[in-house]
């Protein structure tokens, strides 16, 4: 049962085969295995998943059905959920209930689905490996002293380990993709826009983005199709009709497509292992009939310089509302506000925080804004057009996730740059506010490693057309890790 | 050596919308502490601000009203820093591409001559909450009811050379916003607030002195008192060999001084970059037009207008449109006067203005309706009574007993202008001091004046004083 993807459970509970509230139970069973979670999970909602399960399948009896409902997922905890807490993996928000729900977790409650529980992240969704989460690093299935990824490391983790068919993950700069790569899943992060991030806890305003994580291209568009829409509470969000994902998988053939393949995607850099499993998913997707196409986008490699720049810029304003006063973490006697400040946010945040804050602070402060900020967003504008370039003469560009599979827990945590060096093909599609997704498509020393797609603006249903095509002539996204019965 | 003061204002003007600037939550005043506060406005995790129109559309209202140029687009930025009633750490203002440019006021001065004051800018923020440090004992407690109301900040050039001139802008800029109906202007409430920059240079020179910007003035006078005050202050300073800082000063309104509360090192990096949760803001051209189609008639204008169209005097003019309530009151009164309109400003100016004053009303809150007024000067006209008796009638209005038409025939305050009847009067008066004639036949003609008020007083101010006056006079040269 709990190897079936969403699109399966939703046609066993549509043929009546299984009800939502056996779904729930079983998958809520596995959740409580810690050798099965792998600390993916910070906040489990066993009694109110299964009332919203109830609900589900009286709806269902009563012929109000769609494909969502009675389907179990989880949520990152970056999505703000009424009465239950939001931690966003922060000592600081402990103890944070929001009185609303994001329009992510209402839209997707509205459309039938489950909510299990809130999964595990690296805090405040800055990290690359889930390890700067206060709630502790997330294990990864595959290998379990191996890191998930991040900072959408449980939602990841838990769909590979089958404790929910799919989750809600939110991506700055990479946190569906590379999480999805190294946990053998497939993970979507949607044009800029496309998807409210009302309620949805900010890291970095103009790069963050939600988006589904599940095993199948799919499945992520059913999550897709029900999180995504114009929402009047996002002033970013954009006003334009979403296609129904889900019901154009077949609408985009593989045959005749053009995808680009940009050189400085497989420079240096990227391990050996990596390359040869983009490479043979390459050939394969030429087989399928894609025209493979050499492309260049020249100024890759100031993506990572250009994102620590805007990133932490944005994160050190949109974390200054940390302050003790209102919510999260206060500490104990105050002797001044100034006191209050300090205490607060020294013993709420950890050190990838703390470090963005700074770097973010000194990067918008006078006399260096124009040279940081302002030259950051001139870069982020060069990169955009390097895209619209490509998209002119491309349908989509293929490239690895990440230059490396998972690595050990541990091996980078000391290394902030290495650690920022995992982002090196994720970040453009940010900076440019493009959507991309990751697809499982081979293994490395018994380690999945994924393949990137990223689109033009808009090209969700395209995207995820081409991954399902792979997907049915593949079953890379059909292995499940080791031990997981 | 002589001294020249410079002096520009940054005036913030709360915003007359229902809702706040980026929430929907209310704006209204005087509600219990923190029950007027939603999400957006505590700031709380992944809420996101969305444009009030509303107050967009009267940053264009006053942007038209001083003919500024509207910018096509502006861009809210976010302006950093800390402070327990600032709840996301950031004010939303608007920084390098305001929403309103460049535009003017002309203010009137105290010698009637006017002059044209530049205004560099004004744009669009949120305001903070406030901190209460009373009733607390040994801490703060903080009120987010007003956190997010709107906030146009209004900013002049240096142009002011006196606080004479400064307070004249500043009412001038009141009463724009208050036609417009855009801000309430009241300075109490904190509606409008004014921030003050002074400097002083020796008279001639062409670069300015170093400022001190003064804060928390609170009404017009103090606005007058504490540039006066800081002017002395500087001069003294340059004067005793010593330099000025550029500092922020607070006014102490009890003690009649201003006092440093921040100098210039001290003061924020408030590292502004544009709120990534807010498109840039754009204001089309149809929108502008929509706007203008809808302005009011502007106090410039309808002084104008009242000199000549009511052939007031310009100082008549001025007072009566500084407010637009006080404008249409009197414009009502007129209509009912029946065209009297000189006889109607002086009126509504000295002997209304004078009950209001005594009562601290507004003119909104007149004990005296416009039409009851104008009934009352039509009688005055059409010589039902005088001038004199109109007082008493007046009196009686403000008491509430009606109109004065009723007044007049309860009280029987009629004049009398029956000639027989006043010469029967003056027959009696006559008669009774032959003195008085007798010394008005030597010549001692001073003395008719003295007549006429027996006279007057004999009917009880209600005889005609023309007729009594003439008849008098054929009386006793006769």
């Amino acid at each position: 049962m709990h190897e079936q993807t969403i699109a399966e459970m939703s046609r066993a509970l549509a043929a009546g085969e299984v009800s939502s509230v056996e779904l729930t139970r079983g998958l809520l069973a596995r959740i409580e295995r810690p050798e099965l979670a792998g600390n993916s999970f910070i906040t489990v909602t066993a009694e109110q998943a299964l009332a919203e399960a109830e609900a589900a399948d009286r709806a269902r009896a009563a012929g109000q059905a769609g494909p969502l409902t009675g389907v179990p997922i989880a949520h990152k905890d970056i999505f703000c959920t009424n009465d239950v807490r939001t931690s966003c993996g922060s000592h600081m928000l402990d103890r944070f209930v929001a009185p609303y729900d994001a329009t992510v977790v209402e839209r997707l409650r509205a459309a039938g689905c489950v909510m299990l529980g809130k999964t595990n992240m690296d805090e405040f969704a800055m990290g690359s490996s889930n390890e700067t989460s206060w709630y502790g690093p997330v294990e990864n299935p595959w290998d379990r002293s191996r890191v998930p990824g991040g900072s959408s490391g449980g939602s990841a983790a838990a769909v590979a380990a089958r404790l929910a068919p799919g989750a809600t993950g939110t991506d700055t700069g990479g946190s569906i993709r590379q999480p999805a790569a190294l946990c053998g899943i497939t993970g979507l992060k949607p044009t800029y826009g496309r998807v409210s991030r009302y309620g949805m806890v900010a890291f970095a305003s103009s790069l963050d983005q939600g988006g589904p994580m599940a095993r199948t291209a799919e499945d992520c568009a059913l999550l897709l199709d029900g999180m995504a829409g114009f929402d009047p509470r996002d002033s970013t969000s954009i006003e334009r009709d979403v296609d129904d994902c889900a019901g154009a998988l077949d609408s985009y053939p593989l045959a005749g497509m053009r995808v680009g393949r940009p050189a400085e995607y497989f420079g240096d850099g990227m391990a050996a292992e990596v390359r040869e499993a983009v490479d043979a998913a390459t050939q394969q997707l030429a087989e399928l009939g894609a025209e493979i196409v050499d492309i260049s986008l020249p100024h890759t490699e100031l993506s990572i310089p250009a994102y620590y720049v805007v990133a932490p810029a944005e994160a050190s304003s949109n974390l200054s509302r940390y302050d003790g006063v209102r919510f999260g973490h206060r500490c104990a006697e105050p002797s001044d506000v100034l006191d209050l400040y300090e205490r607060s946010r020294a013993e709420g945040f950890g050190d990838e925080v703390k470090r963005r804050i700074m770097v973010g602070t000194y990067a918008l402060s006078a006399g260096y804004y124009d040279a940081y900020y302002l030259k950051a967003q001139q870069i982020r504008q060069l990169i955009s057009d390097d895209f619209r370039k490509a998209f002119s003469d491309v349908d989509l560009i293929l490239g690895p996730t990440s230059p490396t599979t998972a690595f050990p827990l541990g091996e980078r945590a000391d290394d902030p740059v290495a650690m920022y060096l995992s982002d090196v093909y994720t970040i453009a599609a940010n900076l440019a506010g493009l959507p991309a997704l990751s697809m499982p498509a081979g293994f490395a020393d018994g380690l999945p490693v994924g393949v990137q797609l990223i689109g033009d603006h808009f090209s969700e249903g395209r995207l995820l057309a081409a991954a399902h095509g792979y997907q049915q002539a593949t079953d890379w996204h059909r292995q499940a890790p080791p031990g997981i019965d | 050596m002589q001294w020249e003061t410079v002096i520009g204002l940054e005036v913030h003007a709360q915003l007359a919308t229902n809702s706040k600037i980026f929430s929907g939550a209310s704006t209204a005043f005087g509600s219990e502490p923190n029950t007027q506060a939603c999400p957006i406005d505590l700031g709380m995790p992944g809420v996101l601000p969305v444009l009030n129109q509303g107050a967009v559309e009267m940053a264009v209202r006053f942007g038209l009203a001083i003919d500024a140029d509207i910018a096509g687009q502006s861009v809210f930025a976010r302006k950093n820093y800390f402070y327990p009633d600032l709840p996301k750490g950031y004010q939303i203002s608007q920084y390098e591409l305001p929403v309103i440019g460049q535009g003017q006021l002309v203010i009137e001065l105290d010698d009637g001559a006017t002059k044209t004051v530049g205004i560099t800018r004004a744009h669009l923020e949120e305001d903070a909450g406030k901190s209460l440090h009373e009733d607390f004992h040994g801490m703060t407690g903080v009120d987010l009811n007003r956190a997010g109301t709107p906030l146009l900040e209004i900013v002049s050039e240096p142009d002011m050379r006196s606080p004479r001139e400064a307070v004249a802008y500043a009412k001038k800029l009141r009463t724009v916003v208050r036609y417009l109906g855009i801000c309430d202007g009241n300075m109490q409430e904190g509606s409008l607030r004014v921030d003050v920059n002074v400097s002083v240079r020796p008279a001639g020179q062409a670069a300015f002195g170093t400022r001190a910007e003064i804060k928390n003035v609170n009404s017009f006078r103090f606005l007058e008192k504490a540039i006066e005050f800081e002017v002395e202050r500087q001069r003294e300073i340059i004067e005793d060999g010593g330099t000025v800082e550029q500092e922020t000063r607070l006014y102490d309104p009890d003690r009649g001084e201003t006092r440093s509360m921040r100098t210039k090192e001290e003061a924020n990096d408030y590292r502004y970059f544009p709120d990534p949760d807010l498109l840039p803001l754009e204001v089309d051209t149809s929108f502008i037009e929509r706007v203008r189609a809808g302005l009011p008639e502007l106090p410039d204008d309808k002084k104008a207008r009242f000199v000549s169209d009511y052939g007031l005097p310009a100082y008549d003019a001025g007072v009566l449109t500084a407010a637009r309530e006080l404008a249409d009151y009197y414009e009502a009164v007129v209509t009912a006067a029946g065209g009297e309109a000189k006889l109607a400003a002086n009126w509504v100016m000295s002997e209304l203005g004078g009950v209001l004053n005594e009562r601290g009303l507004d003119i909104t809150e007149s004990p005296v309706a416009a039409e009851d007024l104008g009934g009352l000067i039509r009688r005055i006209e059409d010589q039902t009574i005088s001038g004199k008796i109109a007082k008493e009638v007046f009196a009686a209005m403000v008491a509430g007993e009606g109109s004065a038409d009723a007044i007049i025939e309860a009280r029987g305050l009629k004049q009398i202008t029956d000639t027989s009847a006043i010469e029967a009067m003056i027959d009696e008066v006559l008669a009774n001091n032959p003195g008085q004639v007798e010394q008005y036949r030597n010549g001692k003609t001073k003395v008719l004046g003295w007549f006429v008020g027996q006279v007057m007083k004999a009917s009880r101010g209600k005889a005609n004083p023309d007729q009594v006056n003439q008849l008098l006079r054929d009386r006793l040269d006769g």
